[in-house]
């Protein structure tokens, strides 16, 4: 289980943000990207999670072993906190064991029967990422997962992903705080950022005009 | 797959309008017709089938926008498009959540609604097997409509234009079946040509939905 990113060109809006990307994550081990913003960390995680093309450069990973969770939650708000999960676990091929245990580790057990509406902002995002509990996917691609988490929940959510690397699983996540993770590579994006043809780059004579 | 239509089916009832929007602009239209024509059975007669099908149509065309950009919204169309289903499965199971919701219950309504539309006995059977067989090209042409616009915010005007068009084959042929059965006339030919469409319709669209759904999703 590995993925191996190699030249890596994204666009976002048909404009290239980012070049000559690369990095490796093996099992066991997780990867922070940094950067300020609009330098391209959604672009880049959703390039990898196969939701737009690449412009250019290879993303070598096992079929279906991403699991990507974006800045919204994919979350019914007339389904309870156990239905949204159960959801995704059929979707996924897990089961009702799975969706209890994700629940039990996110600190969700309590609210199995809220409706998701009646959820807070906190609690959702904790729903939203006890989704990737329930993949069984091992390498999680995750976009600002702290994003309305107060101190415990990121130290609990830290934990979690301590967890799912000791599995032989890995993460990949793009955050602006320090989650506590011990041993994970930091990627600064910064000297990635696309330049203009005139300096070799790729960054589109558009975005010139304009930017 | 069979999840994902669970989880809309009961995402329609919880909501409420799923089932109610259509089946009620349904109904206000044969209640309104008649009062709107006057009390002259034959005329009304002669335009039921073509009133009904009118309606049936309209009122499908009321709820498409909500196949796909519930989801989009919510971030969830994200995360299918992810899962390890393919886009096109999805597409092809929100059409037929679309149906179940609206399609078929229109169709289970309509022939109490023919009645206060007069229209003729021999017309009964054709109008409900013409739904029965046309109302789902609706839903799929519909949730192909959906998928061009789904980024788009109020989307619904040029979903409401780029479907219409569409709609005007099985239009013609669903209320040429339910006219040539109240006149108790062969009804095979536009019946079958029904048939076709939906079958075409079923066959192609969700590919054409899921294209457009990746080009949107970017």
């Amino acid at each position: 289980m590995r993925l191996t990113v190699t030249d890596l060109s994204c666009a976002r809006g048909g404009l290239t943000v980012l070049e000559g990307v690369g990095f490796t994550l093996t099992a066991g081990t997780a990867l922070v990207l940094r950067g300020p913003n609009g330098i391209g960390k959604t672009t880049l995680l959703r390039t990898l999670a196969g939701l737009q093309p690449l412009v250019r450069g290879t993303v070598s990973a096992p079929s279906e072993s991403l699991a990507y969770a974006s800045h919204a939650d994919g979350l019914k708000a007339t389904l309870t906190a156990a239905e949204n999960l159960a959801f995704w676990a059929a979707v996924h091929g897990t089961g009702a064991a799975e969706v209890a245990a994700a629940l039990d580790r996110m600190n969700l057990s309590g609210l199995a029967d809220r409706r998701a509406a009646h959820l807070s902002a906190g609690q959702k995002r904790r729903l939203g990422l006890a989704r990737l509990l329930v993949t069984a996917r091992p390498i999680w691609v995750l976009d600002e997962p702290t994003v309305s988490l107060d101190t415990a929940s990121v130290a609990m959510f830290a934990g979690v992903i301590r967890t799912h690397l000791g599995g032989g699983g890995a993460a990949l996540i793009a955050t602006h705080i320090d989650m506590g993770l011990t041993g994970a590579a930091v990627l600064d994006l910064t000297p990635f950022k696309a330049r203009t043809p005139a300096d070799g780059g790729q960054r589109g004579a558009f975005d010139e005009a304009f930017g | 797959m069979i999840a994902l239509l669970s989880r809309d089916l009961q995402l329609a009832i919880r909501s409420g309008g799923g089932f109610g929007l259509g089946l009620a602009f349904f109904l206000l239209l044969a209640v309104l017709v008649p009062l709107g024509v006057g009390p002259e059975p034959a005329l009304l007669a002669r335009i039921a089938p073509g009133i009904l099908w009118v309606g049936a149509l309209l009122a499908c065309l009321l709820s498409l926008d909500r196949i796909f950009a519930l989801d989009f919204e919510d971030g969830s169309l994200d995360l299918l498009a992810t899962a390890p289903i393919p886009l096109e499965g999805v597409v092809a199971i929100k059409g037929l959540a679309h149906w179940l919701v609206t399609g078929l219950p229109l169709t289970l309504a309509a022939p109490v609604l023919g009645v206060l539309l007069n229209l003729p006995v021999a017309g009964y059977g054709w109008l409900v097997l013409s739904l029965l067989i046309g109302t789902p090209a609706l839903s799929v042409i519909g949730a192909f409509g959906a998928a061009l616009t789904v980024g788009l915010k109020r989307g619904g005007l040029l979903l409401s234009l780029l479907v219409l068009p569409l709609y005007v084959p099985t239009l013609i042929f669903g209320a040429e079946v339910v006219r040539r059965g109240a006149a108790g006339l062969d009804a095979a030919t536009p019946l079958l040509l029904l048939a076709g469409i939906t079958a075409g319709a079923a066959a192609l669209l969700p590919f054409a939905a899921a294209a457009a759904l990746r080009v949107n999703l970017r």
